[in-house]
């Protein structure tokens, strides 16, 4: 099992001009904890939809890398946009899933990967050029790579501890998540 | 697709050139009758990246993410596919998104199958209390003023807005065995 924090902080060393969207709950302070940035899309809320925010995103940027860093059960919410991404195919566009098995942020309910529901096969089955799931400190570097430079659309499942942190809350303001990114984005 | 449905109306046209002039790069949509002349203008454009959705609410986020790109969007779907965003919009609310939507109306105007009626009844509505202007239209030659001023107000002015195009404009479908 992973350790979250290490694992996002890791993802996102020397970042250059990676877009990233979290998704909300843990994710968002997972990413918040790795060192708030100007291009990091917080969700707070629209659970489902952070794939899809990183599909139209890696769309209107093919230039730039896209990864949305969420949870397993913000991902269950959303598995139609797996196939929608599949369709499309973004070379710029990786999913990364932090996946607990559990809802952390309503009490640690089981999520439906906690029943042996697999995520990284329905990636595959959705065309993603690359789908892997990771359990251990010794596959980071190779994901680290995959992240920054494989050829998208690409899924990494992360099975990380499930445990409660302490959380690092960013703003809730969505206009100022919003036009901060904007603001970065037009400098790069 | 509907053969019982009239793509050989051209007010389609109208809305995909007021796309291109608007600068209108991406365009969500599940498969649609009413939309289908539309949306085939789309899919032959090289310009337009034109995103085939499972469910309308992924197009809520993909407008954000393509509005957070810089890039314009298009969302077009039908009005049961308008319940289904509801909870997606507060996307577009709490971050000021401009969003825009094109609706096929169904459950209004001789409409055959009750099972469209009730959100087809609640569609303009809902879009009023999750934060959209509406605009609506029912007769072909008002296309191309509406969704030039709707183009408009969503980009330049910088809101959410969505066009019923009634059922009687699209034409009432035709139920046969």
């Amino acid at each position: 099992m992973l350790d979250r924090r290490e694992l996002v902080k890791e993802l996102l060393v020397e970042r250059d001009g990676l877009l990233v969207v979290s998704g909300l709950g843990a994710p968002t302070y997972d990413v918040a904890a790795a060192g708030d940035h100007p291009l990091n899309f917080y969700l707070w809320g629209a659970m489902g939809s952070a794939a899809m925010i990183g599909l139209g995103l890696a769309l209107a940027r093919p230039h730039a890398r896209v990864a949305v860093i969420t949870g397993d059960g913000e991902m269950l919410m959303g598995l139609g946009s797996l196939a929608t991404i599949g369709v499309k195919q973004p070379h710029n566009l990786v999913l990364v899933v932090l996946d607990n098995r559990h809802y952390g942020e309503t009490g640690m309910q089981a999520s439906h990967t906690n029943s042996g529901i697999d995520l990284t096969a329905i990636a595959k089955a959705c065309r993603f050029a690359e789908a892997r799931a990771i359990s251990s400190e010794a596959e980071l570097g190779g994901v680290r790579r995959l992240l920054h430079a494989g050829a998208g659309p690409i899924f990494i499942q992360a099975q990380v501890e499930a445990e409660n942190l302490p959380r690092v809350l960013p703003t809730r303001d969505g206009n100022e998540i919003r036009v901060r990114f904007m603001q970065a984005l037009a400098k790069i | 697709m509907d053969p019982l449905v009239d793509n050989a109306a051209t007010w389609p046209d109208a809305i995909y050139a007021h796309f291109k002039r608007a600068g209108i790069r991406q365009v969500g949509y599940v498969p649609d009758a009413g939309h289908t002349r539309l949306i085939q203008r789309c899919i032959d454009d090289p310009e337009i990246a034109d995103v085939v959705l499972t469910t309308e609410e992924e197009g809520v986020g993909l407008a954000a993410g393509a509005a957070l790109g810089g890039m314009r969007a298009a969302l077009l779907m039908q009005s049961s596919g308008v319940g289904n965003c509801i909870n997606m919009f507060s996307l577009i609310k709490n971050c000021g998104f401009p969003c825009l939507v094109l609706v096929t109306m169904r459950g209004e105007f001789g409409e055959f199958n009750p099972w469209q009626i009730p959100m087809g009844a609640i569609t303009e509505e809902s879009f009023k209390l999750a934060g959209f202007l509406t605009y609506r239209i029912d007769h072909p030659d008002d296309v191309d003023d509406v969704v030039g001023a709707a183009c408009d107000m969503a980009f330049d002015g910088n809101v959410a807005i969505a066009v019923l195009l009634s059922q009687r404009l699209i034409g009432r479908k035709v139920w046969s065995k």
